[in-house]
């Protein structure tokens, strides 16, 4: 890698180091902190400080994902299994400390020691940027057609890595499905009402009449968001973003109302039978594109038989049907471990933290 | 035999001989969200056998392309590699991809008792599609030829072996903690993986496994590229339970769900083992990324370490389950210390005892789930006079577990022949003692279990030997033909050793390091 070039110390460089020096230190305040409640607000921070060094990078598709996942329902999801467990994190037995520490130390000696050796930041010449990476930006255009490389790489040229990490999303929910359960398969039912039938804290805390503006400013935005969410999926193609940012923001849009509106109306507005359904359906459709093009001559997950006539086309074609996959399988993933995890009661009451 | 199998091949239509590797994944991985959607448990164990019966006809089919042309590469979407991702089967594959796919029939037909028993009915369908979806994930790492595509598949095949654990718990709340220890490791193993792939892209810009190789020429010096192979190696190992990266390894096979034990025990570390082989002496140049100190030094003390203490701390557990899972660590350090050699004849002999052990080990884990099912068998003391009440299951158990000994007329004896004798080609007599010490400790633990069975008298209520619940034709089966294959791999060993003498050989050459 020893081609001469040397990094430029201008001022994206500076801002990214900024960046970096940024997350250094919101990590340390994880680590240092017992506060569980800080720790989830300052993971969120840390993927949106992530985010927003990943633009610096010209890596918008990453730092669409990293913003909508970490800093957005991630976020949503650690405040819900907090809210199951204790406010504080209980003290470490110093003993494990130590050993912590020393795997901790080895391993930042051997990403360290790797240094030396990298290709210098930004050099045009090292090998990611000069072998398959540049064979991708002059071969998507004349392939594929499709504008946003990032999509054609990922839904086309190594589709079938992202099929694998729908079923890893799918998997996640069966586990949720199977281990929390669906948090209401059954729903409350509604004739006990009058003896206080037990709600989960989600609903104690949020479901009640004060919050006017709340509610009208979230029945106005609730819309909002989920054409936005349509609008990233079926721009991906052109712009960042796709079907697992978009499933990532029209969930965030019903776990809003369900924060609002309280999760028994959420899930009278989507049931947990529907998600089930959802979630299996999308891995269905990305696999069976790939079935499709099998029948139509092509080998798996080839997208230029969809279309005899115009290859290019067919991609275009087989691109949008596996986003729609990645897109049902992603909203309904979400939406179950949210439900999963506002179903349970928590083992502390409310006074008592 | 080959015979028969063309002709039945010759009747398959074109589309499977000429889509077989992708379909042997893809077939279960799309049948989890079907057996979703049945919602009955019933079902769903009826679709995903019949799906797992399919990946059988498709393994044979790469079974006799492999045998024919020697290797077969099947390119996804049409991209040439590198520029997408290829699925690459040969003997060194081939042959996990016949073992995981044999086990997972035998796990499915055996399972159906068991997880009717175990798991609440609404729950069946749900545990049957993560079971399939463990089942595509393993097959998945073990047949592509991308390194990238390795780790999704390792993903999957991980998620849904936690989810299985703690599937346990219904019966036994210490597999929700034990699940838990797994998915801490297992998510710690499968980062440094990913690591070390990051640098892999880094020094040489490629995902393809092969083109890695090429690529990787000359660069031996290059501490990324060394890096990459110290986190790989780290990752790899604990998926492996590589001595002392095992400690989640007993606690998940010990409290799991019968099926799940059975088919965890008998793939789960085995494609993980395979994967090693894959990446270290595949990927990476042996020579010049690192050289034979490495596994002398470092492999070598951690297989023999986890071949002796793991088998002493198997003799002094009283759950049976444990017992096995111990002594499942012991014999991951039999395979590593076969790897460790860095000869072709010790990778072929590590490889024929991840096939033996696997299906001796299978078996036992059977027979236990079996005296489990009807007598509520959880503890050595509780074997006393199952040889009498429950002959059949007993006599499977015994055979395999005399072949988890390396007693002759059983094929444990054959890889353990082979190990000894390849260690001591290589001058390790050290490794040989080794060896033979941890076989005597095994026949103190399984010797513990006969014994019990056979030696001691059934306990009896009011004069009467006690009852059990009667044995399930379905959960007997694949135990019989089991210990009838740990029987028939003594006499004719020809299947494993083949392919795992043409996989060294490809890897190796003549020599070695």
């Amino acid at each position: 890698m020893s081609d001469g070039f040397i990094t430029p110390l201008d001022i994206f460089t500076v801002i990214d180091l900024i960046f970096m020096a940024m997350l250094v230190v919101v990590g340390i305040a994880i680590v240092r902190l017992r506060d569980l409640f800080a720790v989830v607000m300052l993971s969120g921070v840390y993927s949106l400080v992530s985010a927003a060094w990943f633009v610096s990078l010209d890596a918008v598709d990453v730092a669409f994902t990293e913003a909508a996942v970490g800093a957005g329902i991630s976020t949503v999801l650690m405040l819900g299994a907090m809210l199951l467990t204790a406010r504080k994190a209980e003290p470490v037995l110093p003993a494990r400390h130590w050993v912590a520490l020393m795997i901790a130390v080895v391993t930042g000696a051997a990403l360290l020691y790797a240094t030396v050796d990298m290709p210098a930041f930004g050099d045009p010449l090292s090998a990611p940027n000069a072998y398959v990476g540049l064979e991708y930006l002059k071969q998507a255009g004349p392939d594929t057609e499709i504008a946003n490389v990032v999509s054609a790489v990922l839904a086309s040229y190594r589709g079938f890595d992202t099929f694998g990490e729908t079923t890893v999303i799918f998997a996640a929910g069966l586990g949720i499905i199977l281990i929390l359960g669906m948090g209401g398969m059954v729903q409350e039912p509604k004739t006990n009402k009058a003896k206080e039938a037990p709600k989960s804290v989600l609903e104690n805390t949020t479901h009640s009449a004060h919050h006017m503006v709340l509610r009208v400013v979230s029945k106005l935005l609730i819309p909002v968001i989920v054409v936005y969410g349509f609008y990233v999926h079926f721009h991906g193609d052109y712009g960042p973003g796709g079907g697992f940012q978009a499933g990532l923001i029209i969930a965030s849009a019903i776990i809003l109302y369900a924060l609002i509106f309280g999760v028994n109306a959420a899930k009278e507005a989507v049931p947990p039978g529907l998600l089930r359904f959802g979630a299996a359906l999308g891995v269905l459709i990305y696999g069976g594109t790939g079935i499709v093009g099998i029948m139509l001559g092509g080998n798996y997950l080839n997208y230029n038989v969809l279309n005899a006539g115009h290859p290019t086309h067919g991609q275009h074609l087989g691109v949008m049907l596996v986003e729609i996959g990645v897109l049902v399988t992603v909203t309904s993933v979400m939406l179950i471990i949210f439900y999963g995890f506002t179903a349970r009661q928590p083992d502390i009451s409310d006074k008592d933290w | 035999m080959n015979a028969v199998l063309d002709a039945f091949i010759a009747l398959l239509p074109a589309w499977t001989l000429a889509h077989a590797a992708p379909l042997l994944v893809v077939s279960p991985l799309l049948s989890g969200p079907i057996a979703l959607m049945l919602t009955r448990g019933k079902l769903a164990w009826a679709w995903a056998l019949l799906i797992s019966l399919a990946t059988l006809v498709f393994a044979l089919v790469l079974y006799s392309q492999v045998m024919d042309h020697g290797s077969v590469t099947y390119a996804f979407g049409d991209w040439a590699p590198p520029l997408g991702i290829t699925y690459h089967v040969d003997t060194l594959n081939l042959l996990v991809l016949l073992l995981v796919v044999f086990m997972g029939v035998l796990s499915l037909i055996y399972g159906l008792p068991s997880v009717l028993r175990e798991i609440a009915p609404a729950n069946q369908a749900a545990f049957f599609a993560a079971f399939m979806l463990c089942f595509a994930g393993l097959l998945g790492v073990a047949i592509t030829g991308d390194a990238f595509n390795v780790f999704v598949f390792l993903e999957i095949s991980s998620i849904s072996t936690y989810v299985l654990v703690a599937m346990g718990g219904g019966a036994d709340r210490r597999a929700l903690t034990s699940s838990f220890n797994y998915l801490i490791l297992g998510t710690i193993g499968a980062t440094f993986f990913v690591i070390g792939i990051g640098f892999l892209y880094m020094a040489t810009g490629t995902l393809n496994m092969a083109d890695i190789t090429v690529q990787l020429q000359g660069k031996g010096d290059d501490r990324v590229v060394r890096a990459a192979f110290a986190f790989i190696f780290i990752g790899l190992g604990l998926k492996t339970a590589m001595f002392p990266l095992h400690t989640w390894l007993p606690g998940a096979y010990a409290h799991s769900p019968t099926m799940a034990g059975v088919f965890l025990a008998s793939t789960a570390t085995k494609v993980a083992f395979y994967t090693m082989i894959r990446f270290m002496v595949g990927v990476f140049l042996p020579g010049s990324v690192f050289d034979s100190a490495i596994l002398l030094l470092v492999l070598a003390p951690m297989a023999v370490a986890a071949m002796l203490i793991c088998s002493v701390q198997a003799l002094y557990q009283a759950n049976l389950r444990k017992i096995l899972a111990y002594s499942s660590v012991a014999q991951l350090g039999y395979m590593l210390l076969g790897l460790s050699m860095g000869t072709a004849a010790g990778v072929s002999a590590g490889l024929l005892h991840m096939f033996n052990h696997a299906i001796l080990k299978g078996g036992l884990f059977m027979a236990v789930g079996i005296f489990a099912l009807s007598y509520g068998v959880r503890r050595v003391e509780d074997l006393r006079g199952l040889g009498k009440t429950m002959p059949l299951t007993a006599a499977g158990f015994t055979v395999c577990g005399l072949s988890l000994i390396g007693v002759p007329v059983t094929a444990g004896f054959v890889s353990k022949f082979y190990l000894v004798s390849a260690a001591l080609e290589r001058g390790w007599w050290w490794a040989a003692a080794a060896i033979l010490i941890s076989s005597v400790l095994a026949i103190f633990y399984v010797g513990r279990m006969l014994e019990m069975m056979y030696l001691q008298k059934a306990p009896q209520v009011d004069g009467k030997i006690a009852k059990g619940e009667p044995v399930s034709a379905l959960a007997l089966a694949p135990l019989l033909l089991l210990a009838a294959a740990n029987i028939w791999f003594m006499f004719d060993a020809s299947l494993p050793k083949g392919l795992a003498d043409a996989a060294a050989a490809a890897l190796l050459g003549g020599g070695g390091l």
